[in-house]
C-alpha cells in the first residue's frame, strides 16, 4: 500500500466500500412461533441462523466471519419471552434480556446471582438488546451466562423438528462456538433449580475496561451451615475453550471452615483445569492466576454472604 | 445490484411516521443518516463499543450499528432531533449540556444525550455513581465525563423542580 493509499484508507470520512462494516446479504424472517422458526431453519439448514440480540452475530456478519444467507429474528416470538416461578425451579424464556434480568423482582428474590451477574455484562445499551438465550446458545467462552448456568446446574430446553429435549448446561458446550446444540434446533428457554434459601453467592469479573469480556471470571454459590460449608458450586469463565465446572475445587470446600489452607488448595485445583489463551487480556499464565483470584475473592464473598 | 428482494419498514422517527424499502442488511444508524437525513445520531466507531449512534427504540436505548433496520420496523425511534421541548426551547438535558460545559467537540452529545434521556426516564433521581454506570456504553474523548456527569444532574434536578447545587470539590 503506498503512503497515499494508506492515508485516503485511514481517513475518518472516506467514502464506505462495499465490504467495509456492511454485513453480506439475506434474506430476513420474523417468524411469530416457535413452530414456524423451526420450519424456516429446517428448510435452510446452515445457511439459516437465528437472531436474539444479535451484538454477537450482527458484528461478526460485519467483519463477514459470519454470512447467514437467511436470517430468523425470533424477536417476534412471544413464547420465549419471560420469566416463570415453578416452585423449585426458575424458568427463563432465550429472548429474555440481559436489562429484563436485571429489573426481575423474582431473580433478585431467588437467584441474586443473575442480577450481579448480568450487571457485569457489556455495557447499558448492549444489556437492552442481549438475551440470556443468545448468550448460552452461541457456545462464545468469553460469554458470562454459560459459566454461570454450570455453576447453578441449569437446563436448556430445546426445540428441534425432531421434537423437544433437555440438554444439561454442563454437558452442552463442546469446543468454542461448538455446543450440544443441532443446526435446527433452538434453545427456547433455561430451567435453573433455586439454590436454598439464604445461599451465599458471588460473581467475580476481572475486565480490562467496561464492555469487555473477561479476562477471567468466577461463579460461585455456596451454603453453610455455622462456620462449615455445607454445601459448594464453582465454574469460570473465559479460562478455556468452553466454561469450565471446577467440581474439584468445589469438594474440596465443601465440608471445610473456609480456613486459609482450604482456600489455596481449592485455587490450585481450579486453575489446574483452565487452559487460556494468551491474548490482549494477559499471557496464558496471568489469565490462569486471576482465574484462581476470582475464585478466591468470589469463595471469601459467597461465604459472607450465606447465612447459617 | 443485489438479488435480495427489498423489504417494507414502518417507523415513527421523531413522532413523525417513515415508510421505506430497504435492503436486509442496511444498518439501522445508515437508514437514518442516509435514507431519512437525521444526521444526528452519529457514527463513531461502527463496532457497537461507543454509543456515538444511540437512539431510543420502544423506550431502550440502543447503538443503532448493531441492529437491522428491518429489525425496528414498527418501532417508535427518537434520536437528538427528538429531544428539544414541544416549543423548541432546549430540554432540561440539553440546557444541562450546555450550562455545565458537559460537552467539547459535541461528537458524542447526541448519544449521550438520548442515553442519560433514558436513564432519567427509569431514574428519576440518580445518584452520581448510577450516573456513571448508566453512560458506561458511551465515550467521551473529551471531557473526562466530569461535566457530563453535572449535566445530568442538573437536568435531574431541574425535571424534579429542584435547584442543582454542585458537590463541593
Amino acid at each position: 500500500m503506498t503512503r497515499s493509499s494508506f492515508e485516503a484508507a485511514a481517513r475518518w470520512d472516506r467514502p464506505r466500500e462495499e465490504n467495509d462494516v456492511i454485513p453480506g446479504e439475506f434474506i430476513y424472517h420474523r417468524p411469530s412461533s416457535v413452530a414456524e422458526a423451526l420450519a424456516i431453519l429446517a428448510s435452510h439448514g446452515d445457511e439459516a441462523r437465528p437472531l436474539a440480540g444479535g451484538h454477537s452475530l450482527i458484528p461478526m456478519m460485519k467483519l463477514r466471519m459470519a454470512a447467514p444467507e437467511h436470517l430468523i429474528d425470533l424477536s417476534g416470538v412471544a413464547d420465549l419471552k419471560g420469566i416463570r416461578d415453578e416452585g423449585g425451579s426458575v424458568v427463563i424464556g432465550a429472548m429474555t434480556t440481559q436489562h429484563e434480568l436485571i429489573a426481575s423482582e423474582l431473580l433478585a428474590a431467588k437467584l441474586p446471582i443473575i442480577r450481579e451477574t448480568s450487571l457485569l455484562i457489556a455495557d447499558p445499551q448492549i444489556r437492552y438488546m442481549g438475551t440470556l438465550g443468545g448468550n448460552v446458545a452461541n457456545g462464545d467462552p468469553g460469554n458470562d451466562m454459560p459459566a454461570l448456568m454450570q455453576c447453578l446446574n441449569a437446563t436448556y430446553l430445546a426445540a428441534g423438528n425432531g421434537g423437544e429435549r433437555e440438554i444439561a448446561a454442563r454437558d452442552f458446550y463442546e469446543a468454542a462456538y461448538f455446543t450440544a446444540l443441532a443446526p435446527d434446533e433452538l434453545v427456547t428457554a433455561i430451567r435453573i433449580p433455586v439454590p436454598a434459601a439464604g445461599h451465599g453467592f458471588a460473581y467475580e469479573k476481572l475486565k480490562r475496561k467496561v464492555g469487555d469480556y473477561a479476562t477471567a471470571a468466577a461463579a460461585v454459590i455456596l451454603t453453610r451451615d455455622g462456620s462449615t460449608v455445607t454445601g459448594c458450586s464453582i465454574a469460570l469463565t473465559n479460562v478455556g475453550d468452553t466454561p469450565l465446572l471446577a467440581s474439584e475445587a468445589a469438594e474440596i470446600v465443601t465440608g471445610s471452615g473456609l480456613d486459609a489452607a482450604t482456600v489455596d488448595r481449592a485455587v490450585a485445583a481450579a486453575e489446574a483445569i483452565t487452559n487460556p489463551a494468551a491474548d490482549g487480556r494477559g499471557p496464558a499464565e496471568y489469565r490462569t492466576k486471576m482465574a484462581g483470584v476470582m475464585v478466591h475473592r468470589a469463595l471469601a464473598r459467597a461465604f459472607e454472604r450465606a447465612g447459617s | 445490484m443485489s438479488d435480495i428482494d427489498q423489504m417494507p419498514v414502518t417507523m415513527t422517527v421523531n413522532g413523525k411516521k417513515v415508510q421505506r424499502f430497504v435492503d436486509p442488511r442496511t444498518l439501522l444508524i445508515h437508514f437514518l443518516r442516509e435514507d431519512l437525513n437525521i444526521t444526528g445520531p452519529h457514527i463513531g466507531c461502527e463496532t457497537s463499543h461507543c454509543g456515538a449512534c444511540t437512539v431510543d427504540l420502544d423506550g431502550k436505548s440502543i447503538k443503532a450499528c448493531t441492529l437491522f433496520a428491518v429489525q425496528a420496523n414498527g418501532a417508535q425511534i427518537t434520536t437528538i432531533e427528538g429531544m428539544a421541548n414541544a416549543d423548541g426551547t432546549l430540554s432540561a438535558l440539553q440546557e444541562g449540556f450546555r450550562q455545565m460545559h458537559g460537552l467539547q467537540c459535541g461528537f458524542c452529545t447526541p448519544g449521550m444525550i438520548t442515553r442519560a434521556h433514558r436513564l432519567l426516564q427509569e431514574n428519576p433521581n440518580p445518584t452520581e455513581e448510577e450516573i456513571r454506570f448508566g453512560i458506561a456504553g458511551n465515550l467521551c474523548r473529551c471531557t473526562g465525563y466530569q461535566n457530563i456527569v453535572k449535566a445530568i444532574q442538573y437536568a435531574a434536578a431541574k425535571l424534579q423542580g429542584r435547584e442543582f447545587q454542585e458537590a463541593a470539590e
